[in-house]
């Protein structure tokens, strides 16, 4: 029955609403009220679980790599010949080998090579820096750590199933075999990985770590907000108390808008052409990251900057003008103080969002393999969304678990930014 | 260097700000005229004229001191003027590698002499900045000093310079559009110098790869721009389709279901998604949903590529579920109370109320959300970067890998930044569509929306 013959009935005869018809009308109302509220919270549990998902297999790939398999070797330098006036020149290749061998004697040759093969390559580097570092070492036996290989660390980790064919893994029958005999002879652990934030980037898993990224982030961050805190206040205090109204200030409003939904990569090909192209600066640097970011970030900031001003009431202008204050001084003294707090926290946010950022890193070259962290911001780096990307990028076992490992680091940060501008706005802000 | 200048400058402003002020004091204290202004004021002014004179002249040091330093280290190269630009860009850069100690093999003696005499600008060029700094700060602090008296409006001088500031600073965004618009259309116009524009607006084929050959003839119809288009809309629509009715649906749960506990929680968690950062995404793309979508392809007996459209489609819809769901939201909750309780007056239940009258009168403020999350889509670029494909296809077989603007974009200037080949300059023309698109897409948004919000 079509509803409009429905209402005719019930407006010819007076309705039975407890008619068999009607009642079963009513469900169907209700089922469908109760169907759409399902829906609902389908689509939320949908957008939910993905979330749960992907912050659970990142950390389930990642917490891996914030461990690292060692082995802790004990060498004795006061046989070696080291010279201490020039520490660096020594054979330290042959003293970490003779110590390595000592460990598990009586290898055949080619046995030897496996075994040599299990360790990171560059453990001579790093006995040699530890030695560099306190000299004192060369007068008796001491302790070094020295890392293991990346196919190695997974099979410490279990990343490498030893019931898997020899042929499918990395890691050949004779190394587990001398694997497991260094667990025996108990020089074997899995501290805790500082090298995962203390080292700079490297070819080998091992080794790579986020001190690069993190300080690359650290100099674009501080540029970007150098740059697009100041302006970016200044030109929402001009935009809201200041500017006439005309066709000029129209545009730049406009203009404010649309920029801040301006796509990032395109921004990423403005830094290209004009900082790099046009004004010659220098390729992957922080000063150019931080340059793009802040041309991003100033939109957002201006437009969150205004909304505050408009928040505060114009009676604060307005006693601050009557007592015989100039219009800079009712905004700077008392205006802009009052909305500090939300600006600021709008401004944490913007450089959260910054700080996560990466295309546009990625065409003005923030991508390059560079193996020690920049020294300010001229030098070539990489900032950590970059750095992500170019482990997501490597095909190394070991730099997946990595790259969550970064992930991880990403968003604690991310956490810990959105954490201050939350503790700030409900600390500070003001109800007017 | 700089960084020591800068701190220099930032010191030098602070302390005859405190220079300044005192000597205001001394000269107000027992003065018998009326005076203008607070000691502040005086000091500040003071510090205004030592640094912002000075900081200027840095600045303008630090963009353009490198252009002329190569423009001059080519000039005396020998035999430069019969060179083209590619060829000065490229002994240039191997003069800075030089110079920076990233020796490969040994120099020539031409290279060594072009290398002694960059050193001898950059560090000439470095000199004179800071002797030209120090010079500025010298006689703006001088000047700075000596006009501080009674009489002296410093108060007026302090608050033009800050006016002047604020101007300047919201002259900052036009000169940003300008920038972006300048740059992609210079190079754009570079690029159709090469390829016409006809072929690629309309061409079919994309294949921008094969121009990197010597003997390759660019414009042989492999700079077809539809093609990439057509996979950007494919990617898109399938995050549209993830993306719309999950939004739309839970924020009529939030709006009109939930009760406020659940919301205070659930929206904050929504928002998330919104924050994460889209690299991490991308990662997440391609470790876990490709395979998934992959094992799925497998099960229904289609072959699906390990980067599918499916897979970048799903994962950026996820990330721009927040968007549509927030525009929604406001949608809803900004349609007048009267219509919602007059329809609870007729006896509608919540569902047919949110059917017959929420949503069509929030339609307008929807239609622009789901708007500007497309020009989103069609903007986002790591996770279709490193889950998408780099192969132009027309298919819209969602198991199938096509490529986007973006990707395009990213792959043709990753480790390339000569400005003269061809495949360099498509990425600016891309650029130029994808700026022009998502500019439609967010005017026709924000109209949507403004129009709407006048109705009521």
């Amino acid at each position: 029955m079509s509803s409009a013959a429905v209402t005719e009935t019930m407006r010819n005869a007076g309705v039975n609403w407890h008619s068999d018809e009607m009642k079963a009308r009513r469900k169907a109302r209700y089922a469908a009220d109760r169907r759409l509220q399902i829906y609902g919270m389908i689509a939320i549990a949908f957008a939910l679980g993905f979330l749960a998902i992907l912050v659970g297999s990142l950390t389930f790939t990642g917490y891996k790599a914030f461990t690292q398999t060692v082995a802790t070797v004990e060498i004795d330098l006061s046989q070696a010949k080291v010279d201490p006036a020039n520490i660096g020149e020594a054979d330290w290749r042959g003293i970490v080998r003779n110590a390595l061998r000592a460990q598990l004697p009586d290898l055949s040759r080619s046995d030897e090579r496996k075994f040599f093969e299990m360790f990171t390559s560059s453990g001579q580097f790093l006995v040699r820096d530890a030695v560099v570092a306190d000299p004192g070492r060369l007068k008796g036996v001491s302790s070094f750590t020295i890392p293991m290989a990346d196919p190695v660390d997974q099979l410490a980790k279990g990343e490498i199933r030893r019931d898997v064919p020899e042929s499918q893994r990395r890691v050949n029958d004779t190394q587990i075999g001398l694997y497991d005999q260094l667990v025996q002879k108990g020089i074997i652990s899995t501290p805790f990985n500082w090298g995962l934030f203390f080292n700079a980037d490297s070819r080998f898993p091992e080794l790579a770590g986020l001190a690069g990224a993190i300080s690359g982030s650290f100099w674009s961050l501080l540029v970007c907000f150098a740059i697009s805190f100041p302006i970016g206040i200044a030109a929402a205090i001009y935009l809201e108390e200041f500017a006439p109204k005309n066709r000029l200030t129209d545009l730049i409003e406009v203009n404010i808008n649309n920029l801040a939904a301006v796509p990032s990569v395109v921004f990423g090909l403005l830094g290209l052409a004009v900082f790099l192209g046009w004004l010659g600066l220098p390729r992957s640097a922080p000063l150019v990251g931080g340059f793009v970011l802040a041309l991003m970030t100033l939109p957002t900031l201006i437009i969150v900057t205004r909304v505050s001003l408009k928040s505060v009431p114009s009676s604060i202008r307005e006693a601050a003008l009557g007592i015989g204050a100039s219009k800079h001084e009712a905004i700077f003294h008392h205006i802009l103080p009052l909305a500090m707090p939300t600006v600021m926290t709008g401004s944490i946010i913007s450089l959260a969002r910054a700080l996560g950022e990466t295309a546009p890193l990625l065409l003005i070259g923030m991508n390059a393999f560079i193996t020690s962290p920049p020294d300010g911001v001229f030098a070539a780096s990489t900032a950590l969304p970059t750095q992500i990307y170019i482990w997501a990028d490597s095909p190394e076992r070991g730099f997946v678990s990595r790259t969550s490992a970064a992930i991880l680091v990403l968003l604690a940060f991310l956490v810990l930014m959105n954490g201050i501008a939350i503790f700030l706005r409900q600390r500070f802000e003001r109800r007017w | 260097m700089s960084g020591y200048l800068l701190i220099t400058l930032a010191l030098a402003a602070l302390v005859m700000t405190f220079v300044g002020s005192a000597r205001a004091r001394a000269t107000q204290n027992g003065a018998s005229e009326k005076t203008h202004s607070r000691p502040i004021y005086h000091g500040l002014n003071a510090a205004i004229w030592t640094g912002v004179p000075a900081f200027i002249f840095f600045l303008l040091w630090l963009v353009g001191q490198s252009s002329v330093i190569n423009q001059l280290v080519i000039a005396s190269f020998p035999g430069s003027e019969s060179l083209d630009a590619t060829a000065k860009s490229l002994i240039l850069s191997e003069v800075r590698q030089v110079a920076a100690g990233n020796i490969f093999k040994e120099p020539t003696p031409e290279i060594q002499a072009a290398v002694a005499h960059l050193k001898s600008l950059q560090q000439l060029s470095s000199v004179a900045i800071i002797a030209v700094v120090a010079a500025a700060m010298a006689i703006g602090a001088f000047l700075g000093y000596r006009v501080i008296g009674n009489r002296f409006r410093a108060r007026h001088s302090v608050e033009r310079s800050v006016t002047y500031f604020m101007m300047f600073s919201s002259l900052v965004a036009i000169v940003t559009t300008l920038g972006i618009i300048s740059s992609l259309v210079f190079e754009a116009i570079q690029f159709f110098s090469k390829v016409p524009v006809t072929e690629f607006l309309f061409g079919l084929r994309w294949e921008p790869q094969i121009a990197i050959r010597a003997d390759q003839v660019a414009g042989q119809g492999a700079f077809g721009v539809i093609p990439v288009l057509f996979g950007t809309f494919v990617i898109s629509g399938i995050a549209m389709i993830v993306a719309v009715p999950t939004g739309i649906l839970s924020a009529i749960y939030l709006t009109e279901y939930s009760d406020k506990r659940f919301r205070a929680v659930v929206k904050p968690l929504l928002e998330i998604l919104a924050g994460v950062p889209t690299v991490v995404y991308g990662f997440f793309a391609v470790l876990t949903v490709a395979p998934a979508v992959r094992s799925l392809g497998l099960s229904l007996g289609i072959d699906a590529s390990p980067n599918s459209a499916l897979a970048a489609g799903a994962v950026m819809g996820v990330m721009i579920i927040p968007f549509i769901s927030s525009l929604s939201d406001d949608a809803l909750a900004s349609v007048p109370r009267a219509m919602r309780e007059g329809s609870y007056a007729l006896g509608a239940t919540k569902g047919e109320t949110i059917r017959k009258v929420l949503l069509p009168a929030a339609l307008p403020g929807i239609v622009g959300g789901v708007l500007l999350a497309l020009s989103r889509a069609v903007g986002e670029t790591m996770i279709v970067v490193m889950a998408a494909g780099l192969i132009a296809k027309m298919t819209v077989n969602p198991f199938d890998a096509v490529t986007t603007v973006t990707v395009q974009i990213v792959t043709l200037l990753i480790g390339d930044s000569e400005f003269d080949n061809p495949k360099t300059l498509a990425a600016f023309a891309l650029g130029l569509i994808l700026f022009i698109v998502t500019l439609i897409l967010n005017l026709i948004a924000l109209r949507t929306v403004r129009k709407y919000r006048e109705k009521y």
